[in-house]
């Protein structure tokens, strides 16, 4: 298929109808209201379903009654309207029901901003809502990746019957990139081949998708068969991606989504400039978290620092402290609110995580 | 013929003209002596039954005492959070719209923390079928005032009784729907006596009749008594509905799309 | 000739059948059924008319009505 300038909410919304997800429940909130603007003319297109709801609560409601029916539902929001999904998430991870939710991070909290910002990591891998949960969480760093990710969701979804989160920030979702799309379509579940789907209690006993155990053996057994789970993902679907790993490299920076590009762009130009080598460990999957990686780059003994740089006050870095188990110094650098550093600006970060004066 | 003891009833070639429906399953619920949910949940099991709907209807379960409702009914069941229900019927519904979907719910999950979902999937004209069972009060929790109580019901957060100048008048969830203008079936009906209970089966019959026949959204408010919370026996309970409860939840039919197409 | 049969594991001994029965002819056991409930009983099997009363107002499901021969229908249900 031919490549295509596309702007990332649309681009996404075109990944999910990709990968036969075609029911899609959604609010208007800055700045991802373009998916909904999309899919609201595209979706009918495809014999999807559509519904702008009441309010994000709303929407993660409607996720979970859509979920029940084995096929593949989705919606797009922003770091408020997660705010509100966050009873629906924990629900839905508890009744083990696939679900993909893309959040367009945006300044927070409370009302916050429109602009770019990465402060929703807390939210997503640590479980914003209440309960033993996770939701696995991909972070992609362009449109195209978005797309993929977006794609790989899905299957990730269906696979290990879960919760996963795609976060995006207000840069992906406003720019345009040239995409590329599989070539044919995914055809959509069949909701009578599933085994736990709602389907109709037809020549079989009734199925009952909850959440609510008041033995508190099934709950316990409940929790732990997600535990388990998520020690399942943990072993097979960690993804991240090196940039400029070499022996040279005194510094090794951690950093997921638009940030990452940026800082391609700042490792570029001062290895040129400067001579300074520095590398990238880029974490494609927040949750689960690449923790031996950022373990085995960080030990080498050409790293005298590892720096996590963010568009937060610093919510990633807790991790990769924890990664490099104190074999090294780990800082933090990064400004939020929706500025999103220049490469001038991460050059100045390289260089105060390694004492140089410029 | 005498019969001695209601044991050995049954007699050879008798037909059973009244019996659990299908949709029932033979378990004893959890509802107190006399709650009017056993009578509800009957009467929506055999319009599953009488309309053969029971192989692909889906429930949605509320909290509240009728949280269990998908132990009880034979057919498929998704359990909500809190006043939600009205919001995954919707989401079912539109991705699944050869099946019927059903919630049934309490005053605190329709009335109160659910208001915002009840009133939108009306308004959207969701096809789905709602049983809202109204008793006054808040019964699962243990006797808290809900939005429906009644000025001067005395209950565990309104001691005194309800203060209107305080908490304001009990909302009437069917006058409020039909206000909307999508079209759509709201009704109210009672479990106060049996003829009351007669007449709720038909309505209740309707509601799921209008979903199969993919016509509108339809809402049926059904009075219903709390023996343990209002604290005097199941009798007395439907006495108190009559009296207090029926003379401001007014009966009948608010909405039918079938007389305004005649 | 019509009758019922009450299942009196199910009933909870809530008596709104005892009201509702047109002939009287439901009363109270003395007895208590396996959760500890006085439950209902037929007094008067004789004078039982099929109506359906009793099984429609009880909340548990716990009457079975039957009958044999001819049978007035009071009402629609």
């Amino acid at each position: 298929m031919a490549k295509k300038l596309m702007k990332g909410n649309e681009a996404i919304g075109e990944a999910a109808i990709c990968a036969g997800a075609l029911n899609y429940f959604a609010y208007p909130i800055t700045p991802q209201s373009e998916v909904a603007e999309y899919l609201c003319w595209r979706l009918p297109e495809v014999g999807g379903a559509f519904v702008q709801a009441e309010s994000e609560v709303a929407v993660g409601n409607m996720l979970f009654g859509a979920a029940c029916s084995g096929k593949r539902v989705f919606t797009t929001s922003s770091s408020p309207g997660i705010s509100l999904m966050q009873e629906a998430i924990s629900y839905m991870s508890g009744a083990h029901l696939p679900v993909v939710l893309i959040n367009i991070m945006r300044g927070g909290p409370g009302l916050g901003g429109i602009l770019p910002a990465q402060s929703d990591y807390f939210q997503a891998t640590k479980g914003g809502g209440h309960g033993d949960y996770h939701v696995l969480v991909l972070a992609p760093a362009s449109v195209q990746e978005a797309v993929d990710l977006t794609i790989l969701a899905f299957d990730l979804a269906d696979k290990y019957r879960t919760p996963v989160m795609l976060i995006g920030d207000a840069m992906i979702g406003q720019m345009m990139e040239s995409v590329e799309f599989p070539e044919k379509h995914r055809e959509q579940n069949d909701p009578n081949a599933s085994d736990w789907a709602l389907n109709g209690a037809k020549d079989r006993k009734s199925r009952i998708i909850k959440s609510l155990y008041l033995d508190p053996n099934q709950l316990d057994e409940n929790s732990f068969k997600l535990a388990d789970t998520y020690d399942v993902i943990g072993e097979k679907e960690i993804r991240y991606e090196l940039y400029n790993i070499s022996e040279k490299n005194r510094l090794l920076v951690t950093s997921y989504g638009t940030m990452s590009r940026i800082i391609q762009t700042a490792i570029d130009e001062i290895g040129e400039e400067e001579g300074i080598s520095v590398g990238l460990l880029r974490p494609i999957t927040l949750y689960p978290f690449p923790e031996q990686p950022i373990y085995d780059e960080a030990i080498k003994p050409n790293i005298e620092k590892v720096l996590s740089i963010e568009m937060s006050v610093g919510q990633m870095v807790e991790d990769v402290e924890r990664c490099v188990r104190g074999k090294k110094p780990v800082e933090f650098s990064g400004r939020t609110g929706g500025i999103v550093p220049t490469p001038d600006d991460v050059k100045g970060y390289f260089r105060k995580a390694l004492g140089i004066e410029k | 013929m005498m019969l001695e003891n209601n044991e050995d009833i049954m007699i050879n070639d008798a037909t059973t003209i009244f019996k659990r429906p299908e949709s029932l399953n033979e378990t004893v619920t959890h509802y107190c002596p006399g709650c009017t949910h056993g009578i509800i949940h009957r009467m929506v099991a055999e319009s599953l039954d009488e309309l053969n709907l029971r192989e692909r209807a889906v429930g949605v379960a509320p909290v509240g005492c009728s949280v269990f409702i998908y132990n009880y009914f034979n057919c498929d069941f998704m359990e909500a959070p809190h006043g939600r229900a009205p919001a995954l019927a919707t989401g079912f519904k539109r991705t699944r719209p050869d099946m019927i979907c059903f919630t049934y719910q309490g005053d605190g999950d329709l009335a109160s923390i659910g208001m915002g979902e009840i009133v939108h999937a009306a308004n959207r004209g969701e096809k789905i079928t709602v049983i809202f069972v109204n008793n006054a009060i808040y019964g699962m929790t243990g006797g808290q005032m809900a939005p429906t109580t009644m000025p001067g019901q005395k209950t565990t957060t309104s001691p005194a009784g309800r203060d209107t100048s305080l908490a304001g008048y009990p909302i009437r969830m069917a006058e409020l729907l039909a206000s909307l203008r999508t079209p759509s079936f709201i009704a109210r009906c009672s479990t106060q006596t049996p003829m009351h209970i007669v007449a709720a089966k038909k309505i209740i019959k309707k509601a799921f009749r209008l979903q199969k026949e993919e016509k509108c959204f339809s809402l049926v408010e059904v009075l219903s008594t709390c023996p343990t919370n209002w604290g005097i026996t199941p009798c007395d309970a439907t006495n108190w509905v009559a009296e207090n409860m029926e003379p401001y939840y007014k009966l009948g039919i608010y909405k039918d799309p079938e007389r305004e197409e005649g | 000739m019509p009758g019922v049969r009450i299942d009196k594991n199910y009933c909870k001994g809530c008596e709104l059948c005892v009201r509702a029965c047109p002939m009287q002819i439901l009363k109270m056991s003395k007895d208590i059924n396996l959760k500890g409930y006085f439950y209902a009983t037929l007094a008067e099997p004789s004078k039982c008319i099929g109506c359906q009363i009793c099984a429609i107002t009880c909340p548990d499901v716990a009457i079975e009505v039957h009958t044999h021969g001819t049978q007035f229908v009071l009402f629609e249900y």
